[in-house]
């Protein structure tokens, strides 16, 4: 038997074995402490490699297509952020490569670096820092808001031209859908278990 | 789902001289004073029992991100020019146009997430830092959902940087009219980003130390 520390509200608490697919709760706050997922390597690692398709797609391809008087223009995810630049806000394109498209590609990468090791029983160079860089750029990737922004940006522009979504548009939403089953899949204690210092912890004697 | 049966004694980590990794939640005995820097012997992940300063730091970025709102809302967003006619929209007018032009779905997505998500996140914050500044004992789960709350609406505020990044992209590459970003797209990315920080910075824990007093 072992301990848990609620990390919301520091309530010790005895860790019980979860049936699958469960997560525990704490008794007390109701925050979420850890969770059971089946073949969660398996599935972060398929999930990844999927992501990272969807990702090349997302970022290679016109994702919105604008017709008007004749013309077509294509612009890609990239082309906003740098008219922003441009246009001097360059703290503001910043932002924007960075919630939309770095902190999803790093959170891809990292993703691949520590769970395709695992998978073959491994623990690649670093562990412990990509796993915190993952936790934090999962918390900076931002493209299902930037998905809304699309939206609305449709909407607003319909009354002036034609607008064609393009292949990256789907690529994008496939993307959204891939990262947020991802950042599911994941399970952190099959890695921190490998670190060998389960022994050690205060009340498992 | 399933919720652990807690302790029965109601005994914080904190009380029973241990702390919690937040990063690979192994237990950990405090050696010393509280303030001492520890590392976690598994994940070398630094610990703490509570945030440094965290009241103190918390209010900091909260009185910055409401500084930063009023040019956010005063200053324009956009400035369009179309046949030689400019026009200039704060995030205020832009949602007024929106209601006028019928699109009442997409004003509503802007004024909830421009105006009432930022607003409504200092507001919670201001509670919080309040209440366990008056060591209050009450409604603590409440609080306690109040602050998971903060963490999950606060991106939804950066839709309105990308609609106009996206406008800026389409329209200028076409022929129609030309669009520029405002200083407001600076300072309310500010109030977004200074914002995620203070919820970050707040820690949650705090709600339920009177409990365990
Ligand atoms: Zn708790
Ligand atoms: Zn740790």
């Amino acid at each position: 038997m072992s301990l848990i520390a609620c990390h919301e509200c520091d309530l010790l608490q005895q860790r019980i074995s979860l049936p699958a697919k469960s997560k525990a709760q704490c008794g007390r706050c109701g925050a979420v402490l850890y969770r059971n997922i089946p073949n969660s390597i398996d599935r972060t690692v398929a999930l990844s490699i999927a992501g990272l398709v969807l990702f090349i797609c997302a970022n290679v391809f016109p994702f919105l297509a604008f017709e008007v008087s004749g013309q077509s223009v294509q612009a890609t995810l990239l082309s906003g952020a740098v008219a922003l630049y441009k246009q001097g806000m360059w703290e503001v394109a910043g932002l924007v490569i960075f919630t939309c498209v770095a902190a999803p590609l790093a959170q891809i990468l990292l993703m691949l670096y520590i769970f395709v090791p695992l998978k073959f029983n491994r623990l690649p160079y670093a562990t412990a820092k990509a796993f915190r860089l993952l936790r934090e750029m999962q918390n900076w990737n931002m493209i299902e808001v930037f998905m809304v922004g699309i939206l609305v940006a449709l909407v607003k522009l319909t009354k002036m031209a034609v607008i064609v979504p393009g292949l990256a548009m789907w690529s994008f939403m496939g993307l959204i859908i891939v990262l947020t089953a991802g950042a599911s899949a994941i399970d952190p204690e099959l890695v921190w278990n490998r670190f060998g210092f389960k022994k050690e912890q205060p009340g498992n004697d | 789902m399933t919720r652990l049966p807690g302790s029965i004694e109601n005994v914080s980590a904190m009380q029973a001289g241990l702390v919690g990794c937040h990063s690979c939640d192994l237990l950990s005995k405090i050696k010393g004073n509280d303030h001492q820097m520890l590392q976690c012997p598994r994940c070398g992940a630094s610990l703490h029992s509570r945030k440094t300063n965290s009241i103190a730091r918390t209010w900091a970025l909260v009185i910055a991100a409401f500084i930063f709102y009023v040019p956010a809302m005063v200053l324009p967003i956009t400035n369009v020019s179309s046949l030689g006619v400019s026009q200039s929209d704060t995030i205020m007018s832009g949602v007024v146009l929106f209601i006028q032009t019928g699109s009442w779905e997409i004003a509503l997505v802007i004024f909830v997430a421009s105006i009432i998500v930022p607003m409504m996140k200092l507001f919670i914050l201001v509670y919080l830092l309040i209440s366990v500044q008056q060591k209050s004992d009450k409604r603590m789960r409440d609080r306690a959902k109040l602050y998971r709350l903060t963490e999950f609406v606060g991106r939804w505020s950066m839709v309105d940087i990308y609609v106009v990044t996206i406008l800026i992209a389409l329209v200028n590459l076409g022929v129609i009219a030309d669009i520029d970003a405002g200083p407001a797209a600076f300072y309310f990315a500010a109030v977004v980003i200074v914002t995620i920080f203070a919820a970050r910075m707040f820690d949650p824990r705090l709600i339920w130390d009177e409990m365990n007093d």
